[in-house]
């Protein structure tokens, strides 16, 4: 497994192997997220509280879990960096920031949309939205950081101790619904529990979910690429590569 | 015509949902298109730092 890792790690491996992989990431993301959405917004029945209002689940729920995952694949691409020295892990490292970055402030607004006819109100400091709000402002200073830096290989060292210690707001955000009396409901979905939802309003949400994770994935790796070739300016590959490419 | 009325009119939540779809929408052709432009800024500064060296 460690020397597959190595071999992807190679910046121009991963070039060549990512190029092929996003076009068939990002067909598979959209068809996922298609079909999911008109499942999701047309045939799914509305809710018996919420009437048509929960179909904003099918953005949100996506949207607000692609933020956890790409900061938790931040914090492992940070040790790849830190401990093992991947250059590749640094340079993905600000890509997810970016994607993740995203993907949190559209959970935000999506629940903040669905909050008012909800709730009657855009915006309430409860302890999961303060929190998910706390992880947008860490991708913020991530970025930041990443940009500020001259030299960028400390710049992404910077990043991934950032990185690392936010960590912590990982599984706070993610049991906030427990351990406070909050307005957010409790977790619709569960790897241990049985779904709380009924199977015709889950299927498209885990369509939506599959096929948000294969689209921010997608994201991660074209935007890699770009920056990698910046990085890498000075091998012959990269050379061959650029004057090969059509104008 | 009746039914796609109704369908767009989401029980009278329709503001609230196609407002947030449409900017869910907004943000993927933003990327789609920034992607496009990231490329062609890459390979034009590329090619000029190749024809210094």
């Amino acid at each position: 497994m460690w020397k597959l890792l190595y071999q992807f790690a190679s910046p121009k491996t991963f070039y060549e192997s990512s190029g092929r992989l996003s076009a068939v990431l990002i067909l598979s993301a959209l068809v996922l997220l298609g079909s999911g959405l008109v499942w999701g917004l047309w045939f799914a029945p509305a809710d018996y509280q919420q009437g048509d209002a929960f179909r904003l689940i099918y953005m949100h729920v996506p949207c607000a879990f692609m933020s956890l995952f790409m900061y938790a694949w931040m914090g492992f691409l940070a040790v790849l960096l830190l401990v093992w020295r991947i250059k590749l892990a640094g340079i993905m490292l600000y890509a997810c920031a970016q994607v993740g970055a995203s993907m949190a402030l559209l959970a935000l607004v999506s629940g903040s949309i669905w909050g008012k006819p909800m709730w009657g109100t855009w915006w309430v400091w409860d302890a999961r939205l303060t929190s998910e709000l706390i992880l947008f402002c860490l991708y913020a200073a991530i970025l930041a950081a990443g940009r500020v830096i001259q030299n960028k290989e400390q710049g992404d060292r910077m990043i991934a101790v950032l990185t690392l210690v936010g960590l912590v707001d990982l599984p706070i955000i993610h049991y906030s619904v427990y351990w406070w009396n909050t307005l957010h409901q409790g977790m619709t979905l569960s790897l241990l529990a049985k779904p709380k939802i009924h199977t015709s309003m889950l299927y498209p949400l885990l369509l939506c979910l599959m096929g948000m994770g294969l689209y921010a994935v997608s994201l991660v790796f074209m935007k890699t690429r770009y920056v990698l070739l910046i990085r890498e300016r000075r091998q012959s590959w990269v050379r061959r590569l650029v004057e090969g490419a059509p104008l | 015509m009746n039914a796609l009325y109704h369908w767009l009119y989401m029980g009278g939540y329709g503001v609230y949902i196609w407002s947030a779809y449409g900017l869910l929408f907004s943000v993927m052709l933003i990327n789609g298109f920034g992607l496009k432009w990231q490329r062609r800024r890459v390979f034009r500064a590329l090619r000029r730092w190749f024809k210094h060296q």
